[in-house]
């Protein structure tokens, strides 16, 4: 067992980074991830870590950087949040399409306007259909285990995709956990060097990234969404691997109490843990509530949902994101899409709260519970979610 | 030693006859921008690594499953050849570091158009500049946004009509001047900046290998004559950059380690010359300029007459 110390989340997702052995940081500073590239930069500069810190002029460039590095068979990182997610935008979609695994994590932030550093889920959301893979971490832990995971996955052969691990800002990437680290030759074992199936170099000349005229575009598209599908099972036994050498098993959704609930509650990042606190308080109160936290949201897990939400009657969906003059949340769009052709249709309500860093507490939660119990018995429609805690509502 | 009749036709043979850029491309009959691109493959050979921007150029040479490109080349955007190839050189770097990548000499290129260069690709540039990456720009000019259909970029010289500038009634085409991208680059204090057009091909071909040679950033920028967008016809290609040249419309030189000179390729193809030291080819660029400027003052003076 490796050691346990307390540390700041964002130092020891710089510490797992360190442990990667990654060749190559391009990152630009933004509120909440400046921790994580501040250490690495010390990393770095210290000699802790033989990388090349490139401290970019724009995100556009982290990535863009990024991209060139991982094109020559260099494991690159890079890490971001909101704004500089979005002028990044761009080069993020391009990235997932040349099949270049950069791992990114994302401190998520609210997206502006008005601006905001405080979080919530508009970010990633934003780059939903990007073609990243894209995990959320619930606590510090499971960020340091996701980033060596996350060079597991996205460099394995079948599946050369870049990754996303989601981090809450502030409320993960700024308080101080109890981290256990690993040891070196347990990441020896579970992470092997970066073996890349082309890379540009003048011995094997390689055209990367043409143009894709329309008798190749759609088979070139289908040829990226496949081996993201089917990453899933690669991921699981990444997750089972991870399991065996440190003892932390991980899966696609994490249940809490839910095996008998009426009642579920569904959330994204740190709020499950949070919330599982809710649940058991409701539960002494003798109402039977149980906790789905989804893990896994691309590709998005769906016999897994179907499983662990088909025999339940009530689902509260608690969304961070908004998707303006849409159906809800993003979470519940694809969760009801996931349970429409099952027979015995939970009903379900949808949530969206904790914007741009308003406190979301165990009373706002058996809150949100209560309302749940109320907004069941006039059978809500999908466009009846609600803003949950706004003055003026 | 075999005599060599004439220094001209000699010089050429030394380009290779070796074809990076491989025939069969895409680009309009007398592009002279594709013809800068065949001879800066020619000059850095095949260890070499290519970013390239989007726009004609790349348009031209990779639509999958072909391509034009026989050394190592990748397109990601529009904006950030200068950063891709900063990554690439940057990880090459540090996996020969690490001994994971056998080490040897491969020189980093990025290329773009004038837009692509001194409108949305500046940022990306200045910063790889800036950082100091070990590579080459290349800035291949045609004076307009050609790819999308001949828009105005901020390198479009004053007056020509475009189609986001056009001759109106009001408006003469563009209104404002050409902007002075190799000046931005020399800013930098980069080591090697220079000007050149595939009208002059061993000069070009002379200031790519210098700029493979230096340690650090260079910045080559290439006026690069587009039949298509600048309405001429595809045969006067080669002597529109000629004559671009000759009136100092597009001057060419360059600036080592900031030190200004107007290029010595005429000098270094004639025999004649070949035995001149370094201070006598200053003291006659030194008086070149001195009557350049005397030149330009007598135009000034007679203006109108
Ligand atoms: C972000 C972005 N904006 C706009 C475009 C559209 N676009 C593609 S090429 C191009 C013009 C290229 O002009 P230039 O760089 O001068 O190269 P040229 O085609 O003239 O050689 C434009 C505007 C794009 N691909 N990406
Ligand atoms: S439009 Fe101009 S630059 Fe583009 S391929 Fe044709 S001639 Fe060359
Ligand atoms: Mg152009």
């Amino acid at each position: 067992m490796g050691k346990r110390i307390g540390l700041e989340v964002s130092l020891s997702a710089a510490e797992a980074v360190k442990m990667a052995n990654v060749d190559c940081i391009a990152a630009y500073p933004i509120t909440p991830q400046t921790h994580i590239v501040e250490h690495l930069s010390e990393l770095v500069n210290d000699g802790e870590l033989d990388a090349e810190f490139i401290p970019v002029e724009s995100e556009h460039s982290a990535m863009s950087v990024s991209a060139g590095a991982s094109a020559v068979g260099a494991r690159a990182f890079t890490c971001t949040s909101s704004q500089g997610l979005s002028l990044m935008n761009e080069i993020v979609h391009i990235v997932a399409s040349m099949r270049l695994p950069v791992v990114m994590i994302l401190a998520n932030r609210s997206m502006s306007g008005p601006i905001s550093i405080w979080n919530d889920h508009t970010d990633v959301m934003s780059i939903r259909d990007c073609g990243w893979i894209q995990v959320f971490a619930n606590n510090g832990q499971e960020v340091f285990d996701h980033v060596l995971f996350g060079y597991k996955v996205a460099e394995s052969q079948g599946v050369m995709l870049p990754l996303i691990i989601n981090i809450d800002g502030f409320i993960l990437t700024h308080v101080i956990e109890p981290i256990e680290f690993w040891e070196k030759e347990q990441v020896e074992q579970y992470l092997p060097d970066f073996e890349p199936i082309h890379t540009l170099h003048p011995d094997r000349p390689v055209t990367m990234g043409g143009v894709g005229m329309p008798y190749v575009f759609s088979e070139a598209k289908v040829a990226q969404d496949e081996p993201l599908k089917q990453s899933k099972s690669v991921i699981i036994s990444a997750w089972k691997e991870l399991g065996d050498i440190v003892g932390r098993y991980y899966s696609p959704i994490e249940t809490y109490r839910s095996g008998d609930a009426e009642t579920l509650f569904i959330t994204q990042g740190s709020y499950g843990e949070t919330v599982s606190l809710v649940v058991d308080e409701l539960r002494d109160e003798g109402k039977s509530v149980g906790l789905v936290m989804d893990r896994l949201w691309r590709p998005f897990p769906f016999d897994e949902f179907r499983e662990a939400t088909g025999q339940t009657r009530n689902l509260i969906i608690i969304d961070r994101a908004i998707s303006y003059g849409g159906q809800g949340g993003p979470l519940a769009i694809d969760i009801r899409s996931a349970l429409y052709k099952e027979k015995n249709q939970p009903n379900i309500t949808n949530f969206i709260c904790g914007l741009a860093g308003r406190d979301v507490t165990i009373d706002d939660f058996k809150n949100i519970y209560h309302k749940a119990m109320q907004k069941v018995k006039k059978h809500p429609r999908e466009e009846d979610f609600e803003y949950y805690g706004v003055r003026g509502k | 030693m075999e005599i060599v009749e004439s220094t001209n036709v000699y010089a050429y043979k030394l380009i290779t006859k070796k074809d990076y850029f491989a025939p069969g491309h895409r680009a309009c009959q007398g592009c002279a921008e594709a013809l800068a691109v065949r001879l800066v493959a020619k000059a850095l050979g095949r260890n070499v690594i290519v970013a390239s921007a989007t726009g004609c150029m790349e348009i031209i040479s990779s639509p999958m499953p072909f391509t034009s490109w026989r050394v190592p080349w990748i397109h990601v955007a529009f904006e950030n050849a200068a950063a891709v190839a900063s990554g690439a050189e940057a990880g090459m770097k540090v996996l020969m570091r690490k001994g994971r990548v056998p080490k040897r000499k491969i020189t980093f290129l990025a290329m773009a158009g004038d837009g692509g260069t001194s409108d949305i690709g500046v940022q990306a540039l200045s910063g790889a500049l800036e950082r100091g990456h070990d590579f080459i720009y290349i800035c291949y000019d045609n004076e307009a946004y050609m790819n999308t259909g001949i828009q105005r970029s901020s390198s479009t010289p004053y007056g020509a009509s475009t189609t986001t500038s056009p001759a109106g009634k009001v408006i003469p085409g563009q209104i404002t001047w050409k902007k002075n991208m190799p000046e931005i680059a020399v800013a930098h204090n980069i080591p090697y900046v220079a000007t050149a057009c595939p009208s002059y091909p061993i000069d070009l071909v002379e200031k790519v290998n210098k700029a493979a040679r230096v340690k650090g950033p260079a910045y080559i920028h290439i006026l690069s004559v587009c039949p298509t967008g600048w309405r001429l016809a595809p045969e006067l290609s080669i002597r529109a950059g000629r004559l671009a040249v000759e009136t100092g419309v597009f001057p060419l030189y360059e600036v080592e380690y900031g030190r200004y000179r107007f290029t010595e390729e005429y000098l270094k193809i004639q025999g004649r010359f070949r035995h001149l030291s370094e201070e006598m080819i200053d003291t006659i660029q030194k008086r070149v300029v001195e009557e350049y400027e005397k030149l330009e003052k007598k135009i000034k003076m007679t203006e109108g007459d």
